[in-house]
């Protein structure tokens, strides 16, 4: 390979990682996606100048075909789909990544094969078809087409380490007789039940953690197609990727105090836990209007979405209702739970888009203290992240999970569809509180209510 | 593939590791997606792997597999920095009036 083409590689590296960086901050973030976006044109410029390239026409095909997609999925898809276009994203570019890994090795035939490049091809593939079909299943339950509960049937986790165990021995052989053709188009086939198999059992909220997953993998493949063809920009931007995967899934098992085995081995969510809070009493439900006078006269209201505010496209809705409280003088924040929603930030991404300025997004620490000072906290369709048995009942199923602390307002309104319990399956002891009220039905048409009779107020 | 070939990856791998971790810890969770989707784009470089593939007419197969390639790698690329814009776009600081609760949010 010529040196202009490794110099724009280096070029797209360092572009890459300024890109990364300005991703620290909302204020600098768009100039750092430019960086990374000049980067990548001289990296497929440089590229597209290679001496073994002799035609163009399947390139050229790909590249339109693929602009049109990609442009098209970008701007129309909306806010509140953000999550499977994010699976669906992963599932795109493992596969790209096993689809290098296949032509290399059909390409190269056993001989030339070394040890090493056959590791890298051999893992390319393996977590390439993993993620793809197991990206693919996560946009299925996101989708909606099929239940997001876990699907469980006995011996499940043993037939699933069994197959990987056989999967992972077909790798280990493949790296000492490279020339075993049939095992290795066996493995990748496996590699792609294998990932069907990893995501049946996992529930819908435990999204967060199978995205950054796979978000994870996909990076890795990256960089395995970068050992296999030798390419060092190909190994940075796929470990930045993988890393990136990788921290984010630390942080959303942290935020549910569960390790990663259990989120991806413990069917989270399928039944009914034990060790409940005995005689929780009724739940009081209350009236729109009641709420409103509440809300009008507050010094400080925090809004908690969750998972149910993506549901009912409510983020407008929320925001029209704070406008009206603000201009009576009334502080409003945001709290936001790592995990809420369906995949990391998605919350943070729906208020923005509804025009709520970032500053008054707060993290779980950020706002947790500034409950006991708050009137009123108004819950939109979250459930188990203000669930106070987290942190109250050792026995729960979710003990130990931070929580936003909303118990401790003054007042608490819960907007929900219906009197069902949490995707955890568990009792929420804070809807039978004093302190608190039910409003049910949708999220959207309560808020709107809410709103009108706070201008009566 | 030789020795020093083999080494000289792993060490940018080892330091890719180590800067990516440094330079991610410090994206707020407020950015979490759009990390995500830019993460997602930048790894779509793999599109140089398939550009070769597809281009230099090896046999047909590969040629097959890397057009495949080409495709879903451009969809990463170019619908990965398209969203992440969009979404970036979105996020607007508060006018002035509420200046103090902005640094709050940059120490945490």
């Amino acid at each position: 390979m010529g040196l202009p083409i490794e110099l724009t590689y280096l070029a797209a590296s360092i572009l890459f990682i300024l890109g990364l960086k300005g991703l620290s901050h909302p204020e600098t973030a768009r100039r750092g996606m430019i960086f990374a976006e000049i980067g990548m044109f001289l990296a497929i410029v440089g590229t597209l100048l290679h001496r073994e390239i002799v035609s163009y026409e399947w390139i050229i095909a790909g590249l339109i075909i693929g602009s049109l997609i990609g442009g098209a999925i970008s701007i129309w898809v909306p806010m509140t789909a953000m999550p499977q276009r994010t699976a669906l994203s992963h599932a795109f570019g493992a596969l790209a990544a096993s689809l290098v890994g296949v032509s290399e090795y059909y390409r190269h035939g056993a001989g030339e094969l070394g040890t090493f490049k056959m590791t890298a091809l051999s893992l390319e593939v393996l977590l390439g078809g993993i993620t793809v079909t197991g990206s693919l299943m996560a946009f299925i339950k996101l989708q909606d087409w099929i239940r997001g509960t876990p699907i469980t049937y006995r011996g499940q986790n043993v037939f699933n380490m069994s197959l990987l165990a056989i999967t992972v021995g077909m790798f280990a052989y493949l790296i000492f007789d490279p020339s075993a053709h049939s095992l290795f188009y066996a493995m990748a086939g496996l590699a792609f039940v294998f990932g069907v198999l990893l995501v049946l059992p996992i529930g819908a909220a435990d999204m967060p953690v199978v995205m950054s997953l796979m978000n994870s993998y996909a990076g890795l493949a990256a960089a395995a197609t970068g050992f296999a063809i030798s390419n060092n920009v190909l190994i940075i931007a796929g470990t930045l990727d993988g890393f990136s995967g990788f921290i984010l899934s630390i942080l959303m098992c942290r935020a549910m105090n569960r390790s990663i085995t259990n989120v991806l081995f413990g069917a989270f969510g399928a039944e009914t836990a034990s060790g409940e809070s005995a005689s929780l009493g009724d739940m009081r439900e209350v009236k729109a209007d009641d709420i409103a006078v509440q809300l009008a006269y507050a010094g400080q209201v925090v809004f908690v979405p969750g998972y149910g505010m993506a549901t009912a496209q409510a983020q407008h809705a929320v925001r029209e209702l704070a406008n009206i409280l603000e201009a009576r003088g009334v502080t409003v924040k945001y709290a936001i739970h790592p995990v809420a929603g369906r995949m990391p930030g998605h919350m943070n991404v729906l208020l923005a888009e509804a025009n709520v300025p970032y500053s008054s997004l707060y993290d779980l620490e950020q706002i947790n203290g500034e409950f006991p000072a708050t009137d009123v906290a108004v819950v939109i369709g979250a459930n188990d992240v203000v669930n106070p048995d987290a942190r109250d009942n050792p026995k729960s199923a979710i003990a130990g999970m931070p929580i936003l602390e909303v118990d401790k307002a003054h007042s608490v309104v819960v907007l929900k569809r219906g009197k069902g319990k949490g995707f955890a399956g568990i009792e929420n002891p804070l809807f039978f509180k004093p302190n608190c009220g039910m409003l049910y039905g949708d999220a959207k048409a309560s808020l709107i209510k809410l709103a009108g009779a706070v201008q009566n107020a | 593939m030789s020795t020093e070939v083999i080494i000289a990856g792993l060490y940018v791998f080892a330091l890719a590791a180590f800067l990516g971790y440094q330079v991610i810890s410090r994206v707020p969770p407020l950015l979490h997606t759009p990390l995500m989707s830019a993460t997602n784009a930048i790894s779509g470089i793999s599109l140089v792997g398939s550009l070769v593939a597809a281009g230099a007419h090896y046999n047909t197969v590969s040629t097959l597999l890397g057009f495949m390639a080409v495709t879903a790698s451009t969809i990463n690329v170019v619908g990965g920095f398209m969203i992440t814009d969009r979404m970036l776009r979105m996020f607007k600081r508060q006018p002035a009036a509420k200046k103090d609760s902005t640094e709050e949010q940059e120490r945490g």
